[in-house]
C-alpha cells in the first residue's frame, strides 16, 4: 500500500495516468489483442497431457469385433425408422431388452415458445429410449453415457447400430464398475434436455415429460456419438457446452489418446492438426482453429448433445465420424474399439474428473492454453476502461476540489472541465439510466410476449414476427430521447456527460468481468470491440465518426461480423445478403436457446450490455 | 422533514413487499452472503419445528439462534415478513433521530470551539454548515433502507436485520444520554451476537462526554460512573440470560449459541475471512488459531479508544465495521449497518484517498460473489480458491476503507488545529503524510 499512502508517489502515479491516458490505452488495446494473437504460439500452448492417474497408467487392450453387427443394426434401424415414421420406439426397446439391457422409455412434450424455422418445429413431442447395463460388481452408484441422437432425415443410423453392437459387447465383459446407459434421444437437444431434467428431477425449462423409471448412480462422463456415413475418414470432437462451458481437458486428452492409439485422423473445429509447429502457415492455421473455438463459445450454443450435460457437472463431448471422402477409412470395428478404449477407462475412474483444466483454449486437438496464460489479454482490454475511468474520476474531482485537494491529485494542467458551473449530481442520471434499462427490459420481455399481437397485424410469420420485433426494439432504443437530464438541470453540462461516461464505463467493465469468468470467448469478444469506442466516445469532436464506431461496435453488429467471420474461417464464405438470414436465423437460435435451455447470452445482452451501450450512445448525444 | 423520511420508508417497503413476492426470494434466502449458519430463515423455523414438537431446539446442531428470537417468532411466525419490515423501518428511524441529535451536538462543539479559538485561522471551508449537515440524518436512513446488502438481507429473512435494529436503538440511547437505555439495548445487542460487546467502550466514552467528566483515570467520578455504567450492563445482560434460562428451562443455549460464534465450527463459505482457513487447518492448531482470529474484534478497541478519545460515536463506527469485518459468521446485512453511517462522515470526503477504487472493488467483488459461487458449486468449473479470494480481497477493500475514513478524520482533526496551508521549517508546502 505504500503506493497509495505515500503523496508523493501518488501524485507521480496519477500525473502519469493522466498525462500519458491516450497513449497507455492504445498501449493496453495493442498488448491484449497482441497477447490473445500470440495464444496460438507453440511455447505459449504447452501440450496437453493426461492428468487423472486413473485413466492415465493403466492399459487397455480393445477387443471390439462386432463392426460388421453394427452395421446390419444400423440397417434395421434404417428399416424399422423408416416405417415408423419417425423414432422406432417399439423396436429399440425390444432389440434392447434382448441384449441384456434394462430398458425404459421416457415421453416427453415441449411448446416451444415461438416455431422454431430453422429446424421446422413448434410443439414437439418425442420419445427417449434407454437401457441400462447394470454394473455386475458394483452398486449402481456411478454410470456412463454414450448417448445417440435419432434425428430426421437419413443421419446417425450407423451411431444408433454402433450403439447398439457396443452394448451387446459390453454386456459379455464382466470388468465394468460403472452402470452404462446407452440412450436414443429424440429431437436432439431437446430430448437431451427432458432427459437430463427427468434424470435429476429437476425442471428448470418448461419440458413436460413422465419421469424417468429406471436411474443408474451419478453420471461420471458422458460422450456423445454421431455418425452418418458406414466409413469414416475422420473424427470430430465438439467440446463447447451450454455457455460456452467446457468439459474437463482429461476426457478430451483421453479421446485423443485413443485416437492416436488406433491410427484414428482426429480433429478439431474441423481442422487438422499440422505436423510442423514453427511455420507461419501453421500458426494461421492453430489461430483459425482457436479463433473458431472462440467464435463457438462466445455464441453460448450447446455445440452437441453433449452441451446440456456439463451444466449438470458431469463431463461430456460430442463425437462425430466425419466421411469427408479420403483415402484412409475406418471400418466399424476401429471406430467401435476407440470407444470402447475410452469407456473402459472412464470405468477405471476412482472420483469424477477434475484433475485437469476446465477453462481452457484448444489452438489445436494436442495444445492447449490455460486460463493463467489467456487471461491477462482479457486484463489489458479491461484495463484501458479502468485507466480511462481513472482519468474520468480525476478530471471530475479536481473540478470540485479545494486547494487542499489540489495538493493530493497534483498536476492542475489537465483539467480541462475545471470551469464554474452548479454541481449537478447524480439525480440527473437517474433518467438515462432508467431509460436505457427499461429499453433493455422491453427489449427482454416484448419480442415473445408480442408476437401474437405482431402476427394480427403485420403479415408475418410467429417466429419472424419475434426476430423483427427484437431488431425494431433494438433500433427504436437509439432513437429514444436522450437529453433527458435537460428536464431537471436545464442543460446538459461537462459534468454531467463526464459522471454518465465515468459511470458506463465502469459499467461495462463489471459486465465483462463477470461475464469473462462464465465465458471468456463472450467476454473477449465484446471487449475487443466494445472497449475502445466506449474508451473513446465523447460529446465533443467528430461525433458522427463516434456514432458511426459506437453502431459499428454495438453487439448486434458484432454478431453479424462474427457470422461473417465464422463462415470465413470454416472456408464456406457468404454472400452479405446469405450472412444477413444467418444474422436473422442466429437471432431466433439465441432466443430459443434462451427459452429452451437456459442460455445467458440472450438475457444478457438485452437486460445488461445493450443498456450500456446506450448509456455510451447517451454520452456521445449529450448537449 | 418527516416527509421524506416517510416517502423514502415507503420506498423501501414497497421493494421489499415486491421482492418477497417474486421468484428471486428463495434465490436470494439460499445465497450464503446473506445468510450465515448464525441466522438464516431455514434455522429459524428448523427451530421453531423441534420447540413445537417439545424437544429442545438446541439438540441438533441446526439451531443457533437465542432463546428470545426464538420465543419472538413463535408468536409472530405468521407475519414474519412483516416483522423483518418492521425491523428495518426501526432501524432506520432510529438512526435518523440518532444521527438528527448528534449533527445537533456536533455543531454545538464546532461552535463552542470556534468561540474559544482552538480552530486555526484559516480552516473555513473545513468548518461545517447546518446547510450541509440538514440532509445528513435522511441519507443515513436512505443508505440503510435502500442499501441493496439490506434489501437482500431482509428479503432473506436474515435474523441479523433484528440484530441490526437492537443495535440502532443502543446508538440512539446512547446519542440521546440514557444510560441505563443504552445498557440495556448493548446488553441486548450482546445477548444477540455477542461481538457488540465492544461498543461498550465507545459508549461509556460518549456517555462521560455528555456529563463532562473528563476521561482520566486518577478522577473519582470517571471510575464511579465506568463502575455505574459497567453494572447496569451487567445487570441487563445477567437478567436477559437469566430470562432465556426459565424460558427454556436449561442452559443448553450458552454452549450453542455463543461457543458455536466463538470455535467456529461451521465452516459453510460465508464473506468472512474464517472458512477457508479453518477448513484448510489440521485439527490441533485449530484452537489457538480460532483465538487469534477471534482476537481481531477486541484486539482494536483499547488502541482506537485512546486514540478516538474525543469522537466516541466515529470510534462507535469503526468498531460496528471492525466487527463485520472481523466477526465469524459474517454476513451482507452487518455490512449495511455501517455502510449507513457512511453519509454522516461525508465531510471527510475531501480527505479520502481511495474512495474510488475501493468502491469499485467493493461493488465488483459483490457482484463477483455470485458468480464465482455459480462456477464453484454449479458449473464445478472453478474451486473454493477462486471464492476464497474474492472473499479476501473483498474484506481487504473493506480494511482500506475503513483505514481510509480512519486517517481521513484524524487528518481533518490535524488541519483545523494546525491549520489548512502546512508550511515546513524552510516555508515550503509540507503535506501530512502516512507512515
Amino acid at each position: 500500500m505504500g503506493l497509495l499512502s505515500d503523496p508523493y508517489r501518488r501524485r507521480a502515479l496519477s500525473r502519469l495516468i493522466l498525462r500519458l491516458n491516450t497513449p497507455l490505452c492504445l498501449l493496453s488495446y495493442v498488448a491484449g489483442l497482441g497477447w490473445f494473437l500470440a495464444l496460438a504460439l507453440p511455447p505459449v500452448a504447452p501440450r496437453t497431457y493426461m492428468s487423472e492417474n486413473a485413466m492415465g497408467s493403466t492399459m487397455v487392450e480393445e477387443q471390439f469385433a462386432y463392426g460388421e453387427r453394427a452395421l446390419s443394426y444400423a440397417r434395421e434401424f434404417a428399416g424399422h425408422k423408416k416405417k415408423a415414421g419417425g423414432m422406432p420406439v417399439a423396436w429399440l426397446e425390444k432389440t434392447m431388452w434382448n441384449l441384456g439391457l434394462e430398458v425404459y422409455k421416457q415421453p416427453f412434450a415441449r411448446t416451444l415458445p415461438f416455431p422454431d424455422e430453422t429446424r421446422e418445429r413448434y410443439m414437439v413431442k418425442g420419445t427417449n429410449v434407454y437401457g441400462i447395463l447394470r454394473a455386475p460388481r458394483a452398486a449402481s452408484t456411478e454410470s456412463l453415457v454414450l448417448s445417440v441422437p435419432c434425428s430426421e432425415g437419413q443421419h446417425n443410423h450407423q451411431a444408433v447400430g454402433l450403439m447398439l453392437a457396443l452394448a451387446s459387447y459390453f454386456r459379455g465383459q464382466i470388468y465394468w464398475a460403472k452402470d452404462i446407459i446407452f440412450l436414443v434421444n429424440e429431437h436432439d437437444l431437446l430430448g437431451m434436455e427432458a432427459w437430463l431434467e427427468a434424470y435429476h428431477d429437476v425442471n428448470i425449462t418448461e419440458m413436460q415429460s413422465s419421469g424417468t423409471l429406471g436411474r443408474a448412480g451419478a453420471i461420471q462422463a458422458a460422450v456423445s456419438l454421431e455418425l452418418s456415413s458406414d466409413v469414416v475418414t475422420s473424427f470430430d470432437v465438439a467440446v463447447e457446452g451450454l455457455n460456452g462451458q467446457l468439459p474437463n481437458l482429461d476426457l478430451v486428452n483421453l479421446f485423443h489418446a485413443f485416437c492416436q492409439k488406433n491410427g484414428l485422423l482426429c480433429t478439431i473445429q474441423g481442422k487438422l492438426q499440422r505436423s510442423d509447429w514453427d511455420t507461419l502457415p501453421a500458426y494461421a492455421h492453430s489461430l483459425q482453429t482457436l479463433l473458431l473455438m472462440v467464435l463457438k463459445q462466445g455464441s453460448g450454443r450447446p455445440q452437441g448433445d453433449h452441451g446440456l450435460f456439463l451444466r449438470y457437472h458431469i463431463e461430456a463431448i460430442t463425437l462425430r465420424g466425419i466421411n469427408s471422402f479420403r483415402q484412409y477409412k475406418y471400418d466399424m470395428s476401429t471406430v467401435g474399439k476407440t470407444l470402447e478404449g475410452m469407456f473402459r477407462k472412464l470405468n477405471n475412474l476412482l472420483e469424477r474428473l477434475h484433475q485437469s483444466y476446465f477453462f481452457y483454449l484448444l489452438p489445436s486437438l494436442s495444445r492447449f492454453v490455460s486460463i493463467s496464460v489467456y487471461m491477462p489479454a482479457f486484463g489489458f482490454l479491461i484495463l484501458i476502461l479502468i485507466l480511462k475511468a481513472l482519468d474520468l474520476w480525476m478530471k471530475l474531482s479536481k473540478c470540485d476540489a479545494g486547494p487542499a485537494e489540489r495538493l493530493w491529485d497534483g498536476d492542475q494542467g489537465a483539467a480541462h472541465a475545471a470551469v464554474e458551473e452548479p454541481r449537478p449530481g447524480l439525480l440527473t442520471l437517474v433518467p438515462p439510466l432508467l431509460i436505457c434499462h427499461a429499453t433493455g427490459l422491453t427489449l427482454y420481455f416484448l419480442p415473445v410476449l408480442g408476437q401474437h399481437v405482431a402476427t394480427q397485424h403485420f403479415p408475418v410469420s410467429e417466429a419472424e414476427a419475434v426476430v423483427l420485433t427484437v431488431i425494431a426494439i433494438y433500433v427504436a432504443g437509439l432513437a429514444l430521447p436522450h437529453n433527458t437530464h435537460r428536464v431537471l438541470t436545464g442543460s446538459g453540462s461537462d459534468r454531467g456527460w463526464m459522471t454518465l461516461k465515468l459511470l458506463s464505463l465502469l459499467y461495462l467493465a463489471m459486465q465483462l468481468g463477470c461475464i469473462a469468468l462464465v465465458n471468456f470467448s463472450l467476454g473477449f469478444l465484446l471487449a475487443v470491440t466494445m472497449v475502445p469506442v466506449a474508451a473513446a466516445v465523447q460529446p465533443t469532436g467528430p461525433r458522427y465518426l463516434y456514432a458511426a464506431l459506437l453502431v459499428l461496435v454495438t453487439p448486434a453488429v458484432t454478431l453479424l461480423l462474427g457470422i461473417f467471420l465464422y463462415q470465413e474461417l470454416i472456408e464456406y464464405p457468404v454472400s452479405v445478403l446469405e450472412c444477413w438470414q444467418l444474422f436473422l436465423q442466429a437471432v431466433a437460435g439465441g432466443l430459443l436457446d434462451h427459452y429452451l435451455y437456459g442460455s445467458v447470452v440472450f438475457p444478457f445482452v438485452a437486460i445488461f450490455l445493450y443498456p450500456c451501450w446506450l448509456l455510451l450512445w447517451n454520452v456521445l448525444f449529450w448537449k | 422533514m418527516a416527509a421524506p423520511l416517510v416517502l423514502v420508508i415507503l420506498v423501501a417497503v414497497t421493494v421489499r413487499a415486491v421482492l418477497y413476492r417474486s421468484s428471486l426470494a428463495a434465490f436470494i434466502s439460499e445465497r450464503v452472503e446473506v445468510a450465515s449458519p448464525l441466522n438464516a430463515w431455514k434455522r429459524v423455523v428448523e427451530g421453531l419445528a423441534l420447540l413445537d414438537l417439545g424437544v429442545s431446539p438446541y439438540s441438533g446442531a441446526i439451531f443457533h439462534e437465542t432463546p428470545l428470537i426464538i420465543y419472538l417468532f413463535h408468536f409472530l411466525i405468521e407475519y414474519a415478513e412483516l416483522v423483518f419490515m418492521i425491523t428495518d423501518v426501526l432501524t432506520a428511524i432510529a438512526l435518523y433521530l440518532a444521527i438528527q441529535d448528534f449533527n445537533k451536538v456536533v455543531f454545538k462543539k464546532q461552535k463552542l470551539l470556534i468561540e474559544l479559538d482552538k480552530y486555526a485561522p484559516d480552516v473555513a471551508e473545513l468548518i461545517r454548515t447546518p446547510m450541509e449537515m440538514h440532509y445528513i440524518p435522511l441519507k443515513v436512513a436512505l443508505f440503510y433502507l435502500l442499501n441493496p446488502y439490506t434489501v437482500m438481507s431482509c428479503v432473506a429473512k436474515s435474523t441479523c436485520s433484528i440484530n441490526n435494529t437492537v443495535i440502532a436503538f443502543f446508538i440512539l440511547a446512547t446519542i440521546k444520554g440514557s444510560a441505563f437505555l443504552s445498557a440495556v439495548f448493548l446488553a441486548l445487542a450482546t445477548y444477540q451476537s455477542l461481538y457488540p460487546l465492544t461498543l461498550f467502550a465507545p459508549a461509556l466514552l460518549y456517555l462521560l462526554q455528555r456529563q463532562f467528566i473528563p476521561v482520566k483515570l486518577k478522577s473519582r467520578s470517571f471510575w464511579f460512573y465506568t463502575m455505574q455504567y459497567g453494572a447496569l450492563y451487567l445487570c441487563s445482560l445477567v437478567v436477559i440470560i437469566c430470562l432465556s434460562f426459565f424460558l427454556l428451562n436449561s442452559w443448553d443455549f450458552i454452549p450453542s449459541v455463543y461457543g458455536f460464534i466463538l470455535s467456529v465450527p461451521d465452516l459453510t463459505p460465508n464473506i468472512g475471512l474464517f472458512w477457508y482457513f479453518f477448513a484448510e487447518m489440521f485439527e490441533h492448531f485449530s484452537l489457538f488459531f480460532v483465538c487469534v482470529f477471534q482476537i481481531n474484534v477486541f484486539f482494536y478497541t483499547i488502541p482506537l479508544a485512546v486514540k478516538l478519545k474525543e469522537h466516541p460515536v466515529f470510534f462507535m463506527f469503526v468498531q460496528i465495521a471492525i466487527i463485520s469485518i472481523f466477526k465469524s459468521y459474517p454476513t451482507v446485512g452487518d455490512i449495511a449497518l455501517y455502510m449507513a453511517f457512511l453519509p454522516v462522515w461525508s465531510h471527510l470526503y475531501r480527505f479520502l484517498r481511495n474512495i474510488f477504487i475501493l468502491s469499485c472493488v467493493l461493488i465488483v467483488c459483490s457482484l463477483l460473489f455470485p458468480v464465482l459461487w455459480h462456477l464453484w458449486i454449479y458449473a464445478g468449473s472453478a474451486n473454493s480458491n477462486f471464492y476464497y479470494a474474492i472473499t479476501l480481497t473483498f474484506n481487504i477493500g473493506q480494511i482500506l476503507l475503513i483505514s481510509d475514513y480512519f486517517y481521513a478524520f484524524l487528518r481533518r482533526e490535524y488541519y483545523l488545529t494546525h491549520g489548512l496551508y502546512l508550511t515546513r521549517q524552510d516555508g515550503t508546502e509540507a503535506m501530512l503524510v502516512l507512515k
